[in-house]
């Protein structure tokens, strides 16, 4: 099937190009990041996590959310998802993918990654998220691949692969839920130390992960003669309201304890990003566009009138995958180290180089989304005619 | 150490037998166990679990400076506020972010967060305390190193191999003391002297205070406890005669965020 991914449109091509260009020039610039050290970029002794861990957190979201087509195609019945769900597990191909580049970006010694396997450390939740991602790497290549040549060969898919797709239903919850406990059970970090975090990270992933299926869905139908279809996209504009409204739920329920707790390591962080904390507010108007932004989408999603337009929807989608972004990859991670243990504030954003590379990554993992999608498109194109 | 001088050759011997010499030969043994480049001398002192008492009535500015001084020297700990050479002078915020501490003095509101009233003795509201590694009896930084690279001893000393380290810095979100510190960029330049008892680092890891691990090898007291005036103890916890045993007996002493169930081992008297 890989021959596909060969012939294609000049605008096919173009974008191959732009995209394999911005991978390069994040590339060069992450040798420059291999000699000097990570200190090229905005991180410090203070906020020792930024821009490419929140990268990796948002994208596990992104690629656990396969699972919202999977589950209702094979644990449901509906057929109508039958026709999306390749498109759903390339995206989490391409997404986990990118969530180990970004892992291994962010190590100081990159050259020892294979430590974790040499020494395996069964206590530490990184190896356990290293086991999982990898896992469902794994999964979503064999499980998409297989159906697809079936497909083209208008054959029913075999038993295993069946299996396969269920053992990914559980899977999926579990890399987001790992990722979560990456966080969520480190003693001394208020805003991150939380049962609901991994609830969170899940409603958020569901909301954000279909928003960008819907958008791919419109983009696929636009340029290919595969039509994804009216009924797919409307059934993952239902999930994708319920679970933003949800996330907001989820997130109120946080603050209600915070400050209705009045415990005051847990507040900081809070105040740091929705007020500003010892006059530092840098963050302040993200935080607040991302939860207003968020809400409001959420509200308007659940107006039917909205939701049916395509083009009020792919705006809200847009809303909705930007405001995710923000909380997830602006606020999380710099919200939980500031302030500091010792409550001091040091701010992070991200350095220019950061920014290339980071830009570099989420290149590659489109140029492997492309890749992945024209050949899906290919062979739905091919069995139709 | 678990181990002791003739077994860790033998073991080492065994291993350049078997083809798996250099730093092969230290990665098949379990973290804990050995260290490259500690091994201990005769008349190394040796504890069941070692603790500090710091003094903070009896620790004036001048020498806790010292004695965190004394730290960063014998540890070859890069100064980047202060660069030995001024063509190395960084902007002070970048410099504040690649920053290592290993020692360094705080007050009481940023070292006992949230333990401050309104209203406290000006003395110790304006006094400056040492902070370090807390050597954790239960540390969380151990629990979340993937690569074990952070590891405890059996004497409760809070190791590093900086060997292993990957650099994946989750130790660093997991310590709630800040006492970790990362290499981001190559720290040599901004060694003022190289001091040559001690290793210097590459890029890329993860550094704290050991407790002198190495200096307790070779039969000395660390180099805070040396440099402070009598005003910090270190020895023995399960030694009922040990001094920092009279001290807990005889003074009241507090541990930063003890709630949080890390049981620090380093108390302070105020
Ligand atoms: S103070 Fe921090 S680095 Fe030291 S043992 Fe405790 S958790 Fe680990
Ligand atoms: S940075 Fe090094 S010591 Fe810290 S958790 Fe990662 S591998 Fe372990």
């Amino acid at each position: 099937m890989l021959e596909k991914a060969l012939v294609g449109t000049k605008r096919y091509y173009g974008l191959l190009a732009i995209l394999a260009g911005l991978f390069a020039l994040g590339f060069l610039f992450y040798l420059k990041q291999l000699n000097f050290g990570l200190g090229i970029t905005g991180l410090s002794r203070d906020v020792s996590w930024g821009f490419y861990v929140a990268q990796f957190t948002y994208l596990v979201g992104v690629a656990a959310s396969a699972v919202m087509v999977v589950l209702p195609y094979y644990l449901h019945n509906y057929k109508a998802f039958g026709r999306v769900t390749i498109l759903g597990e390339f995206l989490a191909v391409a997404a986990v993918t990118m969530c180990i580049t970004f892992i291994t970006v962010d190590l100081g010694r990159p050259d020892r990654i294979l430590n974790v396997l040499k020494y395996p450390t069964p206590g530490s939740v990184l190896f356990w998220d290293m086991i999982v991602l990898n896992g469902y790497l794994l999964l979503n290549i064999v499980i998409g691949w297989n159906v697809l040549e079936c497909e083209r060969h208008s054959v029913a898919p075999p038993k295993w692969i069946k299996v396969l797709s269920y053992v990914s239903i559980p899977w999926a919850v579990s890399i987001h839920t790992v990722t979560a406990f990456l966080y969520a059970g480190l003693p001394g970090r208020g805003y991150w130390l939380t049962a609901i975090m991994a609830p969170r990270f899940l409603s958020s992933a569901f909301a954000a992960g279909p928003s960008l299926l819907i958008l791919l869905c419109l983009l696929v139908r636009k340029y290919s003669k595969f039509d994804p279809g009216k009924e797919q996209i409307q059934t993952l504009a239902k999930i994708v309201t319920y679970a933003t409204l949800i996330n907001v739920f989820f997130f109120m329920c946080e603050v209600f304890t915070v400050f209705y707790s009045q415990l005051p390591d847990h507040m900081a962080h809070f105040q740091y990003l929705f007020v500003g904390l010892d006059g530092k507010t840098q963050l302040v108007p993200f935080m607040w566009f991302a939860l207003v932004g968020m809400t409001i989408a959420g509200l308007f999603l659940v107006n039917p009138k909205l939701r049916k337009n395509e083009t009020t929807l792919a705006a809200l989608c847009g809303l909705v995958i930007i405001t995710t972004y923000i909380d997830k990859g602006l606020g999380l991670i710099s919200g939980g180290f500031v302030p500091n243990p010792l409550e001091q504030v040091t701010e992070y954003w991200p350095t220019v180089p950061e920014a290339i590379i980071t830009l570099g990554v989420w290149a590659m993992g489109f140029l492997i989304l492309t890749v992945l999608y024209k050949i899906a498109v290919s062979i739905k194109e091919e069995v139709k005619s | 150490m678990g181990i002791d001088r003739r077994e860790f050759i033998r073991i080492a011997g065994l291993s350049t037998l078997l083809g798996l010499g250099g730093t092969g030969a230290f990665e098949l043994l379990a973290p804990g166990r050995v260290e490259a480049e500690i091994i201990p001398a005769l008349g190394s002192l040796k504890a069941k679990r070692w603790v500090m008492v710091i003094n903070q009535k009896e620790l004036d500015d001048n020498t806790a400076q010292q004695c965190a001084a004394a730290c960063h020297r014998v540890h070859n700990v890069p100064d980047f506020l202060n660069p030995p050479d001024a063509k190395l002078k960084l902007n002070p915020a970048v410099a504040h972010r690649y920053q290592v501490k290993w020692l360094w003095t705080e007050h009481f509101h940023n070292a006992f967060p949230g333990d401050a009233p309104a209203h406290m003795a000006e003395k110790v509201e304006h006094m400056n305390f040492l902070v370090l590694c807390n050597h954790c009896q239960n540390p969380p930084c151990v629990r979340v190193c993937p690569t074990k690279a952070t590891f405890q001893r059996d004497d409760g000393i809070v190791m590093m191999d900086m060997h292993r380290c990957i650099g994946c810095r989750f130790c660093m979100a997991g310590c709630p003391y800040g006492s970790r510190s990362f290499n981001w960029r190559d720290p040599r330049p901004y060694v003022k002297e190289n001091y040559p008892g001690y290793p210097t680092r590459e890029i890329g890891v993860v550094e704290k205070c050991t407790f002198c691990a190495e200096r307790l090898a070779q039969g000395l007291q660390p180099a805070c406890v040396e440099t402070s005036r009598g005003a910090i103890v270190f020895g023995d916890l399960e030694d009922e005669k040990s001094e920092v045993r009279e001290y807990l007996r005889k003074y009241f002493t507090i541990r930063r965020k003890a709630h949080l169930g890390t049981n620090p081992q380093v108390y302070y008297i105020v």
